[in-house]
């Protein structure tokens, strides 16, 4: 019963196939057996999982379909979870149990999601490999000795091992669409203010966004009706009314006009991988679609501004962790926190912020108008996820800024604040290769109907790990 | 020992007018608002059980973002209003970053290079102008308390006063002495009054100072190449004591050839002094930069002009109004307008003593002189016993009988028909009465005394 | 090339570095800004800040109080704490005369 998608587990449930209960039980069932060998949850909440999951039956026995009713999911343990263990994959939050629950929590528990844990993921969400958490390094479904990819490292792998069909990750660089793109299934990152940010703790505030995992694009569009909107407590969300996502879905691409940036297929890039994305392209031209060569020129320079006004943001987000009303002391960082922490002090101090912090604000805003201009030419823009797929665990770990670079493709979309959805696009050597559609802000609808379309084509998500 | 000291204040004295104070001063106003600046908790936390005004906002918790009080922006910009500032059309919130463990996010929300308000002054009576650099938002910390627990000496924080609304304005070094500073802060407390933001409760903490003090040297044009902050002091009495301590250190300092220590220093209540706490040499390095949870704000003018409207008639333009209007000399005219409750109580009062002949000057008289408490007599009593205390006070008992005797004398007709019987002639007799005292007598009692002198 | 005084650093992000950490992080921080460095050559002159990509402004809520955590759930999370407070090593800012 495990492996099911959303729309397939609903129809189940609806039909009175199984139970919310049942479900629940074989999701947890799931979870026990691989999680010694995967290492992605670090809390199981079974207990309030089966509660909220006889609430769910009941709720459905009374004709209530709604359409994340009676699901199960898991959440990055970036998300705040009252009564229940929140650690950010750091040892500072060991033991801290929030004292309330974030909004995207709210609204999940609201539409009648079934909570079955919280995942591991890097400390603080600082990562792109899942071996920066405090707990240990989780493991890529689809070999055990590479990385999912991260800093949603648990969570991606709680979808892709067919343990929940869908779980929250955070997305401030690429935490979302990178380990997707690494574990062959979909990953959204919403545009900057459409899913509100409270209560799940902050890595770099202008670029955080909370997103999600799913086993495909159809059930991505579900997840983000329940999430997206405006939040009272989060003064950066958007009034912007929020679109049918599921609507439209179906329909076909023919004519839409899809943006091949050259900055995007370069050299050093793993060209199989290269390949992969470039034949997933060609799919869409098959399926109707015009493809458009451009060109995004600030592109290059998009790393390097992230790792400055991500780095600062950081540095001042951690500063409340003092050991002093919740949690550990500040001894308790580890290496990839005290990095961000002291490279996001040095950019702001005294002497230093003019020429660092200040010039980054403002090649943030060429690298914003390069997408601005682009969106006027196509409609959605097409690009590989990550430059390689999963690496072995322990390859980079020495090299901070390797690790750094392999955010190259999706932090521009953070940095623009405009959506990202990565879809299975292939396999090369049996490994996952993800392509990334960007969209312009708050064009996830059209991301949606271009994902869903594409995967319908290929079905590369019907393709399972052997565990 | 008694001439040595006398001779030490000579000294004193003619060193001390060789150099003139430079002074600046930062001062701190918490407005009383019914929720704290970026989150819902209720700001009336004074004197509340400690931690019970907090949310995860102001606790500084995981996840909790700020949304900012309207209230307490409209406030800040009508004491920029007020103090004749620059309201330029885009502000933004900054981040200062500092540990402290009273500073529940390791940042404080503050507005760094675009404030509400700026470029404003007061005019002390003495036609001073004061510079106001200018006048921004922020939030207040915790509160620490130092205590002894278990034999361990340690500090102890209430975060109900985290994220109170504050408005920090500042001024250019533009004060030469203690009272300007004193004066200064007097008109300042009754602006934000009359504006309804803030209490400036000073035994509450609702205006906390902060002057800088230098010395100037008598033929030095540029400022001092130091400044000593004394911090965080709560009453206008101590701002004059620190600074005059303060003015009396650099004199004896610079007349040794030393420059002051460039430093933060604390009062000492008790031992009436300054106390060295940091120096500044290790200032800190706040490193701000634009708060990004909280979008920008862009006024139109007719925002602003909306919100100029609301604005109340100021203590400067109401005490010329009662000089102009009233008559009032500038003293009284200054003394009721130190309020907004005493000024309208005046008003309120000429209001009901107009209809009785009463004028605005004995009113202002009767007020100042007899230290009338304006919450518990009504104006309209208040009329009453000037009326009431002219009258009886107006003429002595000797004199009245004199005046009395008189009419009785110069009406023989109504003398003799109130004898007759017809006892509606004193009427007349009282009024021929009153007319001779100028009405400096009750009537009552004009009409009791005839009575008596008829009988 | 800028160098980082590690030192400096640390002690403004409050941040207890060993020895061994600060020689490291002075490496792979000084690489990091080398990689940086080419951001000098972009053309700013022409161009504004963006501090935030919402767009959005003058986002704010009306002044109304609601109910704040009770002190036992406002402490709850302490390690140290006493009668309802925090409680931390003494801070000294008294005298240092």
């Amino acid at each position: 019963m495990y492996g099911l998608t959303i729309a397939q587990a609903r129809k189940k449930l609806d039909n009175k196939e199984i139970s919310a209960v049942e479900l629940t039980k074989a999701s947890l069932q799931r979870l026990q057996s691989l999680d010694k060998k995967l290492n992605a949850f670090l809390t199981v909440t079974e207990e309030t999982a089966l509660e909220s999951a006889k609430k769910a039956d009941e709720r459905i026995k009374n004709g209530d379909s709604t359409p994340l009713l009676g699901i199960p999911f898991s959440l990055k343990d970036m998300y705040l979870t009252k009564g229940i263990r929140t650690t950010a994959g750091s040892k500072v939050l060991e033991d801290y149990i929030p004292q309330y629950s974030s909004t995207v929590v709210e609204k999940l528990e609201t539409a009648g999601a079934v909570l079955i844990g919280k995942n591991n993921q890097d400390a603080w969400a600082h990562g792109s490999s899942g071996e920066n958490s405090d707990f240990g390094s989780t493991t890529n479904p689809w070999n055990t000795e590479l990385v999912p990819g991260g800093s949603s490292s648990g969570p991606a792998v709680a979808v892709a091992a067919g343990i929940a069909p869908f779980s929250m990750g955070t997305d401030t660089g690429g935490s979302i669409r990178q380990p997707a793109a690494l574990t062959n299934i979909v990953g959204l990152k919403p545009t900057y203010g459409r899913v509100s940010r409270y209560g799940t703790i902050a890595m770099a505030s202008s670029f955080d966004t909370m997103g999600h995992f799913t086993k495909t694009v159809e059930d991505s569009a579900m997840v983000l009706s329940v999430t997206a909107g405006k939040d009272a407590k989060d003064a950066t969300s958007s009034p912007k009314p929020i679109d049918a996502y599921t609507k439209d879905i179906d329909t076909s691409i023919k004519g839409l006009k899809i943006g091949m940036p050259k900055e995007y297929f370069i050299d050093g890039m793993d060209e199989k991988v290269k390949e992969a994305t470039m034949s997933a392209i060609k799919k869409l031209e098959e399926l109707g679609a015009e493809i458009v060569e451009i060109s995004l020129p600030h592109t290059q320079y998009a790393i390097d501004i992230y790792y400055v006004l991500q780095t600062a943001e950081v540095s001042s987000n951690l500063a409340r962790y003092d050991g002093i009303r919740y949690g550990n002391t500040r001894e308790f960082f580890g290496d990839e926190a005290k990095r961000r922490i002291m490279l996001g002090t040095f950019v702001l101090a005294h002497g230093y912020y003019d020429a660092y912090y200040k010039r980054a604000m403002k090649i943030r805003t060429l690298i914003k108008q390069d997408f601005e201009k682009a969106f006027e030419k196509v409609d959605v823009i097409a690009t590989p996820a990550s430059p390689t797929t999963a690496w072995k665990i322990g390859e980079k770990v020495d090299d901070p800024l390797a690790m750094y670079l392999s955010d190259v493709f999706t932090v521009t979309g953070n940095v623009a604040g405009i959506p990202g959805l990565s879809v299975p696009a292939g396999f090369v050597k049996n490994l996952p290769v993800g392509m990334q559609l960007l969209g312009p802000m708050f064009g996830e609808k059209l991301l949606f109907q271009v994902g869903r379309q594409y995967e319908l084509a290929t079905k590369w998500y019907e393709k399972e790990p052997n565990l | 020992m008694v001439r040595k000291g006398a001779k030490f204040m000579n000294t004193f004295d003619k060193l001390s007018a060789r150099y003139t104070p430079v002074i600046g001063l930062e001062v701190h106003v918490e407005l009383n608002t019914k929720s704290k600046m970026f989150c819902e908790c209720d700001n009336n936390w004074f004197g509340a059980k400690p931690n019970t005004h907090t949310c995860p906002v102001c606790l500084g918790l995981p996840g909790a973002l700020p949304v900012p009080n309207k209230k307490a922006i409209e406030g800040c910009i009508k004491i920029g209003m007020a103090l004749g500032c620059d309201i330029p059309l885009i502000s933004k919130f900054d981040r200062k970053n500092y540990f402290y463990p009273d500073l529940a996010k390791g940042y404080q929300i503050s507005q760094y290079d675009q404030p509400f308000s700026e470029h404003g002054s007061i005019t002390l009576s003495s036609g001073k102008k004061i510079g106001i650099t200018r006048a921004h938002m922020e939030e207040d910390t915790g509160k620490l308390m130092h205590e002894t627990v278990n034999g361990q000496h340690v500090s102890l924080i209430d975060f109900n006063r985290s994220g109170s609304p504050l408005v920090e304005i500042v001024t250019e070094p533009d004060f030469e002495s203690a009272e300007e500073v004193k004066e200064y802060l007097q008109k300042l407390r009754a602006i934000v009054r009359y504006l309804g933001v803030a209490d400036g409760d000073m035994e509450k903490g609702g205006m906390r100072l902060e002057p800088n003090i230098s010395l100037r040297a008598e033929d030095q044009k540029e400022l001092p190449n130091y400044k000593v902050e004394v911090k965080n002091i709560n009453s206008f009495n101590f701002v004059v004591d620190a600074i005059e301590y303060e003015i009396k250190r650099h004199t004896e300092a610079l007349e040794k050839g030393e420059t002051p220590k460039q430093e933060t220093r604390g009062w000492d209540e008790d031992q009436h002094r300054t106390i060295s706490q940091r120096s500044k040499e290790e200032a800190a390095d706040y490193r701000y930069f634009p708060e990004p949870d909280i979008p920008p704000f862009v006024w139109t003018k007719e925002y602003l002009d909306g919100l100029r409207k609301e604005l109340p008639e100021l203590p400067d333009a109401k005490k010329g109004r009662f000089v102009e209007q009233y008559g009032l000399t500038n003293y009284n005219a200054d003394l009721l307008t130190r309020t907004d409750a005493m000024s309208r109580y005046f008003e309120e009062v000429v209001k009901i003593g107009k209809e009785q002949l009463v004028d605005a000057k004995t009113i202002a008289n009767t007020i100042i002189n007899k230290k009338i408490d304006t919450e518990t007599v009504l104006p309209a009593e208040l009329v009453k016993s000037i009326v009431a205390l002219s009258q009886v006070s107006g003429v002595s008992d000797e004199e009245l009988q004199t005046v009395l005797k008189t009419v009785l004398t110069h009406n023989e007709k109504s003398v003799a028909d109130y004898k007759a019987g017809k006892t509606n002639a004193i009427m007349f007799l009282v009024g021929q009465a009153m007319r001779e005292l100028k009405g400096k007598a009750k009537a009552d009692t004009v009409r009791t005394e005839l009575e008596k002198l008829l009988s | 090339m800028t160098t980082i005084d590690v030192k400096h650093i640390a002690k403004l992000a409050e941040l207890p570095l060993t020895q061994e950490e600060e020689k490291k992080f002075k490496k792979q921080l000084s690489a990091i800004l080398e990689h940086i460095e080419k951001l000098s050559s972009v053309d700013i002159s022409q161009v504004a800040e963006t501090s935030q990509v919402t767009g959005l402004e003058n986002v704010d809520r009306e002044d109304s109080a609601s109910a704040s955590f009770s002190q036992e759930e406002a402490t709850s999370q302490a390690k140290i704490k006493h009668n309802g407070l925090f409680e931390v090593p003494v801070i000294l800012e008294e005298a240092v005369e």
